[in-house]
């Protein structure tokens, strides 16, 4: 890729960000996930010896929320609020293929997404760093956690924007809240359904596991709570899991975005 | 530009049909368009609602796909990059960014045509300029007025030093100073040496800038070439002002109507407008007014105008 694509990338992206920290509705979101991070201490107040690792599990659970809510309702505007708005006219006439606006919208969503972590993560290292006792501080399963969620949200923001590319926002929206809902399930209804004699169960939740990626994989809490470290190898494995998974919801995007119609 | 390739836009048998709401119904918005744009000419494309205007500009500008037929721009097939570099684009309502300021409207554009840091200030500085938006350029387009955004929309559409600028009804919504404001801008971009097509509904200001015009409805195109060649080239009926025309006068001047069928008078305070269809009738007229001391103020003798063509040709059927 040459430096003028890699410019119209840019321009899109950085123009993606300006639009949403200009919108107002991500700051009343923002707010709100700090003060449920900061609500976490009040819940680790209600326990006898495990405060620190309650907090921690609160935040973090906080963190991957509200992270979620603003992938899938910023994920399913991306595409649509342009051709409602019917901006994409303007754009799609200039000189720049039509992946370069999904490319582009994506990458500045993440970046938008990725502040708003930075936020709330530093919110929430606030709430680490105030807390007394022993257990989970500034420490690198924390992190983890932390990075993991947001890949899981950058998972969620490619399955919105690629659902965004041929379905009306709403309905964008409940097929990505599904796609969610299953994702962090569909370990769980596996395990559940060996247990089962009803064969349909089973073989429904067999397909349910390979179609719908598994989210549970980037929901690493659990480490940060007993300050773990994910071995190396299965982290690279997440992660890489995870860019491919990317990888093929934005390529679905891009395809359905290129024969599209701007009517 | 190229000089190789012959029209600036070429149009073959260009069909699109749509399929609309739950039970996919067919709608055939373009049934065979053929259409030539010559270079360094302005091009009218002409055609009341829903006539197959807008769909005809977006298969040009790639935001649609045509269901067959051939399009194509500066020598190459419509969706070309490349080409696209060239072309300037305004759309039909100013749709953009509001959030963005009118310099960072412009810099976003520019980047997207892939112009280096340096050049888009100077570019952005000059279009500001030269739309006469210099004062607005802070100001957030949420903050514009409608011949406001269409102004900063032109200067987007000039960002890349187009040879081809495409206008989907660049006159709507406008008062007569933005109407006179943009007929100026374009008759500068045939000055500068660029082919401008654009489609208008507002037929005096096309009469007035284009070399020649495209006439499409229901799909098809029904005429093409110079207004000349077009509207009717005998006058149609002479319209003449009288004063001092009252009275008796005035009666024997309603009379004539007797003699020429479709002559009219009104009258309007001082004023008597007179209405002659033919030279005879008008020439009784002024010589009647003549002998009863009134005075003629003015006489136009009026040609078809498009919008007595549309009328005639298009809204009959």
């Amino acid at each position: 890729m040459n430096n003028a694509a890699l410019m119209k990338i840019w321009a899109i992206a950085f123009n993606t960000f300006r639009e949403n920290i200009r919108d107002k509705i991500l700051y009343n979101l923002l707010v709100f996930a700090v003060i449920m991070i900061g609500l976490s201490i009040v819940l680790g107040e209600l326990t006898i010896a495990e405060q620190r690792r309650i907090t921690v599990d609160a935040g973090l659970t906080s963190i991957s929320v509200f992270g979620i809510l603003m992938a899938v309702f910023l994920g399913i505007s991306l595409v649509s609020k342009e051709i409602e708005r019917k901006t994409i006219y303007t754009l799609i006439a200039k000189p720049a293929p039509r992946s370069f606006f999904i490319i582009g919208r994506f990458l500045g969503l993440m970046i938008t997404i990725g502040v708003n972590v930075a936020i709330m993560a530093v919110a929430f290292f606030g709430v680490l760093i105030y807390l007394p006792g022993d257990g989970p501080t500034l420490t690198w399963p924390v992190f983890q956690a932390i990075l993991l969620i947001y890949l899981e949200l950058a998972i969620i923001t490619s399955v919105a924007m690629a659902f965004s590319t041929f379905s009306t926002p709403t309905l964008s929206a409940i097929f990505t809240l599904c796609f969610v809902i299953i994702g962090r399930l569909t370990e769980g209804i596996l395990q559940f359904s060996v247990k089962s004699d009803n064969p349909f169960f089973r073989h429904g939740a067999e397909v349910l596991y390979a179609v719908v990626p598994n989210l549970t994989n980037y929901v690493q809490i659990e480490y940060a709570l007993y300050n773990v470290s994910l071995p190396l190898g299965l982290l690279a494995k997440i992660v890489l899991t995870g860019l491919l998974t990317i990888s093929v919801f934005l390529a679905v995007a891009m395809i359905v975005f290129q024969r599209r119609d701007f009517v | 530009m190229d000089e190789n390739h012959g029209p600036v836009i070429s149009v073959k048998g260009l069909k699109k049909i749509f399929f609309i709401g739950f039970f996919r119904r067919r709608v055939e918005a373009l049934r065979g368009v053929d259409l030539e744009v010559k270079q360094n000419e302005i091009l009218g494309f002409l055609g009341p609602n829903g006539a197959g205007k807008t769909t005809t500009i977006k298969i040009l500008l790639g935001l649609i796909f045509p269901s067959a037929g051939e399009a194509a721009m500066l020598g190459k097939p419509v969706g070309n990059v490349q080409v696209k570099k060239k072309v300037g684009f305004l759309p039909e309502h100013p749709y953009f960014y509001d959030y963005l300021k009118g310099a960072e409207f412009l810099d976003f554009y520019a980047r997207i045509h892939g112009i280096n840091k340096a050049e888009r200030k100077k570019r952005t500085d000059e279009l500001l300029e030269k739309v006469g938006l210099s004062d607005a350029a802070g100001l957030a387009l949420r903050k514009y007025s409608k011949g406001m955004l269409q102004r900063i929309g032109m200067a987007q559409a000039l960002l890349g030093d187009p040879d081809l600028v495409i206008l989907d009804e660049p006159m709507s919504g406008l008062d007569p100073v933005g109407r006179r404001d943009m007929r100026e801008i374009i008759y500068g971009l045939k000055e500068e040496g660029k082919t401008v097509f654009f489609s208008s509904h507002i037929l005096p200001d096309v009469e007035q800038i284009c070399d020649r015009v495209c006439v499409i409805h229901k799909g098809k195109v029904r005429d093409t070439g110079k207004l000349t060649d077009i509207l009717r080239p005998e006058v149609e009926k002479i319209d003449l002002q009288f004063t001092g025309l009252e009275g008796e006068a005035l009666r024997q001047m309603e009379k004539l109507s007797e003699v020429h069928p479709d002559f009219r008078v009104t009258v309007k305070g001082e004023m008597a407008l007179v209405v002659a269809p033919n030279w005879d009738a008008a020439e009784s007229a002024k010589n009647l007014a003549s002998q009863k001391g009134a005075r003629l103020v003015s006489l136009q003798p009026k040609r078809e105008t498009l919008e007595s063509y549309f009328l005639r040709e298009i809204d009959d059927e």
